[in-house]
């Protein structure tokens, strides 16, 4: 697949833990080394640790960065994390599984049907149980538009941290379409609970194909303004190119996953790779870079918005009719409509509502690729209707390591772009 | 690589035959895979190494494709029911480290469940081999109080530093603020 082999891997791994990128010091250490002058070999400059964040207008969230700094140049760094942290792990041991698809989709809350996607394929694995098609092709469309809205935001917060603030308006203009569809179909703009397990909440509502399609004829007039306004332009393309540079060898090393590997080059996609849903069913390039760079990483966002439309506009043209949800009566609630004149129906609803439904012995790791790369649900189940553990493999979480690698050697001025360019989103981080 | 892994699936073969012809010894001879116990878990691929064998594994599994670790997490097993899926001769323990490996080159995924037992929460780790598992080495470090020998930075990553306890935990006490209805005469 890849030119990739164990010696340059290997050769990656000795820099990555030798080299000294990572500044490793507690709070307290790099609060006592702050302002020091360590003297140097070579007597250059001065050598200061600085601190930055956990509130600044480009760290996304709460990212906290301790640097060390050699005049203007960072020489190490260090993320700080942990200041969103909710125990959303540990909450999760206390919801059933039909409750915890709300719990999830508050991680990543750009992508939040990612997390109830992944959340739900995993209790499904471990159910036994197959989603009906129809079921699954609305998953497929709601994940792609999903990714497109988080593109969409990641355009927008990308132009706004390197100055093109207009773009901070365009971005989230777009994104709005996204989300006013998904507003129509579950009901909210953000945080879902629409995918389930056993299914989706509801049926597409009547009409969607249009309303979808008028979306996707607005959009890439935008994309192309988008291009105008970003992609050509020189001053653009002097903050990006060449800012922020990985190789392959080093992302695998350091578990880089999406748009960050496939930046160098490296073609992995788990939707074309460990295909899930009815992604074998549709057509779609996956898009890899060349250098690695921040332009890179921001080229191949741009274009993957591009392949969720071609995604999108197969669904609507292949979306089968049939059952959204499994009619599995354990897991499934009777219609609403049944409730009012059904005793039995009534008492079934109140069942699974409250006591839940009971998921057989064992431990499954489920993954698809969300905006940000892999992610992962590994749930272990004790035979109760509540998890016993649930641990989400978060990309940000993971792809958050490449940072000081990123940012060596780097200038200050482009620690902004390169934050930018690994798009974290701190609420799956510290969950 | 398929030529290099297929000798470890002989060896699986091989063990299975050897339990046909001694069929007087009482412990199962456990089916093995790269040396160590597997097991199968909805049909993904689940080896069980001990704790001296964890590193070394991983290493060689490196050396077959698997160039990526792609997910390492703790489970505290504490109260759980007595089906935990292991092989034979795996003797079940308090802790669990559950690490993803991932090859891309022919597209499949192993994990690795590695007991660690609650007198002495510690195990090797797996930096030098995967410099990716510095934050989720120390994550578990701060959920479960497991430590992991050689980890160049074993602090608290997600709870303060001057934390006490560990809370995912099954024995950690989840904090509750007690609901005040109005007119309530108790907390409840």
């Amino acid at each position: 697949m890849t030119s990739t082999d164990l010696t340059t891997l290997n050769s990656a791994r000795d820099r990555l833990t030798s080299d000294g990128s990572v500044l490793r010091l507690s709070e307290t250490e790099a609060e006592q080394k702050s302002g020091y002058q360590a003297p140097t070999e070579e007597g250059l400059g001065e050598r200061m640790i600085m601190n930055m964040g956990p509130q600044h207008p480009s760290t996304h969230g709460v990212l906290r960065l301790v640097l060390e700094m050699d005049g203007e140049t960072i020489t190490r760094s260090k993320p700080v994390i942990g200041y969103l942290h909710t125990g959303m792990e540990k909450t999760g041991e206390e919801l059933t599984y039909l409750q915890g698809a709300t719990n999830v989709t508050r991680m990543d809350y750009a992508a939040p049907l990612f997390n109830e996607l992944v959340f739900s394929l995993a209790v499904e694995e471990l159910l036994g149980i197959e989603v009906p098609d129809r079921g699954q092709w609305i998953r497929m469309l709601m994940s792609e538009l999903n990714r497109m809205s988080s593109h969409l935001l990641f355009m927008a917060t990308n132009g706004m941290d390197l100055g093109a603030v207009g773009m901070m308006l365009y971005g989230w203009r777009e994104r709005e379409e996204v989300l006013r569809f998904f507003e129509a179909v579950t009901g909210l703009r953000m945080n879902h609970n629409y995918i389930r397990p056993g299914g989706v909440a509801a049926d597409l509502p009547g009409g969607w194909e249009e309303e979808l399609s008028a979306i996707l004829d607005i959009i890439p007039d935008r994309l192309a303004e988008f291009d105008l306004l970003m992609t050509g332009q020189p001053i653009w393309r002097d903050r990006l190119q060449g800012v922020g540079v990985i190789t392959a060898e080093e992302a695998l090393s350091l578990g880089a996953t999406g748009p960050i590997l496939r930046s160098t080059g490296y073609a992995w996609d788990l939707r074309r790779d460990q295909p899930y849903l009815k992604y074998d069913q549709v057509e779609f390039d996956v898009i890899a870079g060349s250098f690695g760079d921040c332009f890179d990483r921001y080229s191949i966002r741009l274009a993957e918005i591009r392949e969720s439309m071609r995604i999108v506009r197969q669904i609507i043209e292949k979306m089968p009719e049939g059952d959204y949800r499994v009619q599995d009566k354990k897991v499934t609630p009777p219609p609403r409509a049944r409730i009012d004149e059904s005793m039995e129906a009534l008492i079934h609803h109140f069942k699974i509502f409250t006591e839940g439904f009971k998921v057989p012995e064992g431990e499954v790791y489920v993954a698809v690729e969300s905006p940000r790369g892999e992610l992962g649900c590994y749930i272990v189940s004790d035979g109760s209707s509540k998890p016993f553990r649930m641990h989400i493999r978060g990309p940000s979480f993971v792809n958050l390591q490449t940072l000081p690698h990123l940012m060596k050697d780097s200038f200050l001025a482009d620690t902004v772009a390169i934050i930018s360019s690994v798009d974290p989103i701190m609420g799956e981080i510290d969950r | 690589m398929s030529d290099a892994e297929t000798p470890s699936i002989d060896d699986a073969e091989l063990a299975e035959e050897s339990v046909e012809e001694v069929p007087e010894e009482e412990l199962p001879q456990p089916e093995l895979l790269h040396g160590v116990p597997v097991s199968e878990s909805r049909g993904q691929v689940v080896l069980h190494p001990s704790r001296e064998e964890y590193v070394a594994l991983v290493a060689s599994l490196r050396e077959l494709g698997y160039w990526m670790c792609i997910d390492l997490c703790g489970v505290d097993y504490l109260g759980y029911g007595p089906n935990r899926n292991l092989p034979a001769g795996v003797a079940p323990e308090r802790f669990e480290v559950v690490v993803g490996l991932i090859s891309h080159s022919d597209r499949s995924r192993i994990r690795l469940r590695v007991q660690v037992p609650e007198s002495d929460p510690q195990l090797a780790t797996l930096f030098q081999i995967h410099p990716s598992v510095e934050n989720p080495e120390r994550e578990v470090f701060d959920m479960f109080g497991i430590s992991f020998d050689g980890h160049p930075d074993m602090t608290r990553i997600l709870m303060p530093d001057e934390w006490v306890g560990h809370p995912l935990r099954k024995d950690y006490e989840l904090g509750r603020i007690p609901v005040q209805f109005k007119g309530a005469s108790t907390a409840r």
